[in-house]
C-alpha cells in the first residue's frame, strides 16, 4: 500500500510539474506586452527597462521558469490586471462559496443518478429504461446555461419557489446545485444502469431470488451495495469536472464563487486570474484522481494495486 | 485475393452495422435530425427570410424590446432588432462547421497518437502518454478558455482550441485498443513477413479500429458543438457579426425574463444537435459491437 501511496504520489506531483510548464508557456505568448501595460504609454525607455528588470523579463525562459515555479509552490499566483491585487488571496476568498456549490451538486447528481440507474437497470429493455436513458442523454446534451437559465425561468420567476439568483440560504442553492449536478446526474444514472446489470447477472443474486426475498429487495440490499462501488470511485472526479461548470452556473445564478470571478476576469481579459483558476482547477483534477485511485481499493478490495 | 477478400468482409460489416442501428428507432430519429440542420446550415442564404446582420426599424418595440414571435418574424427578434429565425439558420453553420472540422482535426491527431503510442510504444509512446495524463490535469472549458483569452478569437482559432483540447479522449481509447491487437498473432504474422511498422499500422491496425474512430468522431461532435456554445456564450467564442448560437444567448441573458425565447429558441437549437449526435454514436456503437449492447 504505502509503496502504491508513492508512486500515485510521485506521479501527481510530476503531472503538477508539467501543469506548470503549460501555464507558464501559456503566459509567455500572450501578446500583450505586460510592461507597456504596467508602465504607460507614455513611459520612457528607461522606466520600462527598469520594470522589465523587476519583473524578471530580462533574463533567459529557463530561469524565468524558475521564478515562476518557486512562487506557485510558495503559492504566489500574480497580480489581477483589473483588481489590482494577489491572485492566490482573492481565489482563496472565492473558494468556500463554490466548494459548498460543488458539495451540493455532489448529492444532487448522486439522487439523480443513482435512482435513475437502478430504475433503468430493473426495467432493462422496455419502455421505462428507454425512456430514462433517453433523459439522461437529453440531460448531457444540453449546455449548462441553457439549463440554468431555463430552472431560473420555471422555478424562479414564473412559479416563484426560489429566489432568483444570488447567495445566503439554502434555497438560493438549490437551482445551481441542481443546474451543476444534472450534467453528471445523466453520466451517472448510465454508470449505475450497467453496473446494477453486471452485479444482478451474479450467483449471490440469484441464491437472494431463490430464498425467496422480494425483487426491490434484491436490487436495493444485495445489488446496490455493490453496484454503487464504481461510482462512489468517480466522485473524486468530480470536483475538476465542475470547475469548468462553475463558470457558467455561477454566472447564471449569481454565485459570488470562484466561477463568478472568472467569468469576470474573462470578460476583461484579466490573464493572471483566468491562469490562476486553471492552476487551482488543475490542482483539483489531480488530487480528485489521486483520492480515486486512493479509495478505489478500500471500498473494493477486488481492486488490486499496481 | 487479399483485397477483394478483405472488401468483402467489409461489406459483409457494413450491411450488418446498417441493418441493427436501422432498427434502433432513437438512433435513426438522430440521424434525421443531423441531415435536417445540415440542410438548413447548407441552405441558409435561401431558407433565411433576411440578412441575420440586419438591424430592422420595426424589428423592436417602440420601448426598444425585442418583438416575440410573430408572422413576420417566425422566432422574434433579438434585442438589436435582428431576425432570430434567420441567425438561428446560419447559427447551423457555424455550429456544424466547428464541430465537424474541430473535431475532424481532434479524431485524425487523436488516433494517430493513439497508434503510434500503443504500436511504436518506446520513448515516443510513452512521451505521448504522459502527455495525454498532463492535458487530462486540465478542465476543457478553462484550458479552453485560457488559450482563447490568449489568442484573437475568431473561427479559426476556436477550430484550433477545441482541436487542441479534443484529441486526448480518442487518443486514450485508440491507444488501449492499439495495445490489444498488437499482441495478436497476425500482427506478428505480418512482421514475420516482413511488412514495416507504417504498412502494418496502415493496413492491419487502423482497419480493426475504424468502428471506434467512428463511434468516438459521432460522440465527439456532440461534445464540441457543447464546447463551442460554452466558449461563445463566454464571449471568447467566434465573434460578432457571425451568428453562433451560445453567442445569441450571451446576447440577450440581461433581456431574459422579458423575452425568453432568446434563450430557448438557441438553446433548444443546441440541445437538439448536440442531442442527435449522441443518440447516433449511441446506436453507431451497439450496432458495431453487438456484444456490448444494452450496456450503455
Amino acid at each position: 500500500m504505502l509503496a502504491y501511496l508513492g508512486k500515485r504520489l510521485a506521479a501527481s506531483l510530476l503531472i503538477l510539474l508539467g501543469v506548470s510548464i503549460v501555464t507558464f508557456c501559456l503566459t509567455v505568448m500572450i501578446p500583450a506586452d505586460p510592461v507597456a501595460m504596467i508602465a504607460g504609454r507614455n513611459s520612457t525607455p528607461d522606466v520600462r527597462e527598469q520594470i522589465r528588470h523587476q519583473l524578471g523579463l530580462d533574463k533567459s525562459l529557463p530561469e524565468q521558469y524558475l521564478t515562476y515555479a518557486t512562487r506557485l509552490v510558495q503559492g504566489d499566483l500574480g497580480r489581477s490586471y483589473a483588481r489590482k491585487s494577489e491572485v492566490g488571496p482573492l481565489i482563496a476568498s472565492r473558494l468556500p462559496p463554490t466548494l459548498l456549490l460543488m458539495l451540493a451538486a455532489i448529492c444532487a447528481e448522486l439522487l439523480i443518478g443513482v435512482p435513475a440507474g437502478i430504475y433503468a437497470a430493473s426495467r432493462r429493455g422496455r419502455v421505462g429504461d428507454k425512456v430514462a436513458m433517453t433523459l439522461s442523454f437529453m440531460s448531457v446534451s444540453t449546455p449548462q446555461f441553457v439549463v440554468g437559465l431555463t430552472l431560473l425561468y420555471v422555478f424562479a420567476y414564473l412559479l416563484s419557489w426560489f429566489p432568483l439568483g444570488g447567495y445566503g440560504s439554502f434555497s438560493h442553492l438549490i437551482l445551481p446545485a441542481l443546474t451543476l449536478g444534472l450534467a453528471g446526474g445523466g453520466w451517472y444514472s448510465r454508470m449505475m444502469r450497467s453496473s446494477m446489470i453486471e452485479v444482478l447477472r451474479n450467483d449471490y443474486i440469484r441464491t437472494a431470488r431463490a430464498k425467496g426475498m422480494s425483487e426491490w429487495r434484491v436490487v436495493l440490499k444485495h445489488g446496490l451495495r455493490n453496484a454503487i462501488l464504481p461510482i462512489v470511485a468517480m466522485i473524486g472526479l468530480d470536483v475538476g469536472i465542475f470547475m469548468s461548470g462553475v463558470v457558467v452556473v455561477e454566472n447564471v445564478f449569481g454565485w459570488p464563487g470562484v466561477g463568478q470571478l472568472m467569468w469576470q476576469a474573462i470578460q476583461s481579459l484579466d490573464i493572471p486570474i483566468i491562469m490562476g483558476v486553471t492552476i487551482v482547477a488543475a490542482c483539483f483534477i489531480v488530487l480528485g484522481n489521486l483520492i480515486a485511485d486512493l479509495i478505489a481499493p478500500l471500498i473494493d478490495p477486488r481492486i488490486r494495486l499496481r | 485475393m487479399e483485397i477483394s477478400g478483405f472488401d468483402l468482409g467489409q461489406e459483409f460489416l457494413m450491411s450488418d452495422t446498417w441493418r441493427r442501428f436501422h432498427r434502433n428507432p432513437l438512433a435513426v430519429a438522430g440521424l434525421v435530425v443531423i441531415a435536417i440542420f445540415v440542410f438548413a446550415a447548407v441552405a441558409a442564404p435561401i431558407l433565411a427570410p433576411f440578412d441575420p446582420a440586419e438591424q430592422f426599424f420595426d424589428g423592436l418595440t417602440l420601448e426598444g424590446s425585442p418583438l416575440p414571435p410573430n408572422a413576420r418574424f417566425w422566432f422574434g427578434t433579438d434585442t438589436n432588432g435582428r431576425d432570430e429565425f434567420s441567425r438561428l439558420l446560419y447559427g447551423a453553420q457555424t455550429s456544424l462547421l466547428i464541430g465537424i472540422v474541430a473535431n475532424g482535426i481532434a479524431v485524425t491527431v487523436g488516433t494517430a497518437l493513439g497508434l503510434i503510442a500503443g504500436y511504436v510504444r518506446g520513448w515516443a509512446g510513452a512521451a505521448i502518454m504522459r502527455l495525454t495524463d498532463l492535458m487530462m490535469a486540465f478542465p476543457p472549458l478553462l484550458l479552453a478558455i485560457a488559450l482563447a483569452a490568449i489568442l484573437k478569437p475568431g473561427l479559426n482559432i476556436v477550430i484550433l482550441v477545441i482541436a487542441l483540447v479534443n484529441w486526448v479522449q480518442i487518443a486514450r481509447v485508440i491507444y488501449t485498443e492499439t495495445v490489444g491487437l498488437a499482441e495478436r498473432e497476425y500482427i506478428e504474422a505480418a512482421r514475420a513477413l516482413g511488412a514495416g511498422t507504417g504498412r502494418i499500422l496502415w493496413r492491419h491496425l487502423l482497419p480493426h479500429l475504424v468502428p471506434s474512430v467512428i463511434v468516438y468522431a459521432t460522440l465527439g461532435i456532440a461534445t464540441t458543438v457543447l464546447l463551442e456554445s460554452m466558449l461563445s456564450f463566454l464571449g471568447r467564442g467566434v465573434q460578432p457579426p457571425t451568428p453562433a448560437w451560445g453567442m445569441m444567448i450571451f446576447e440577450s441573458q440581461s433581456y431574459f425574463l422579458n423575452a425568453p425565447w432568446l434563450v430557448f429558441i438557441p438553446g433548444a437549437a443546441i440541445l437538439i444537435l448536440a442531442l442527435a449526435f449522441n443518440l447516433v454514436g449511441d446506436g453507431l456503437r451497439d450496432a458495431l459491437d453487438p456484444t456490448q449492447r444494452g450496456r450503455g
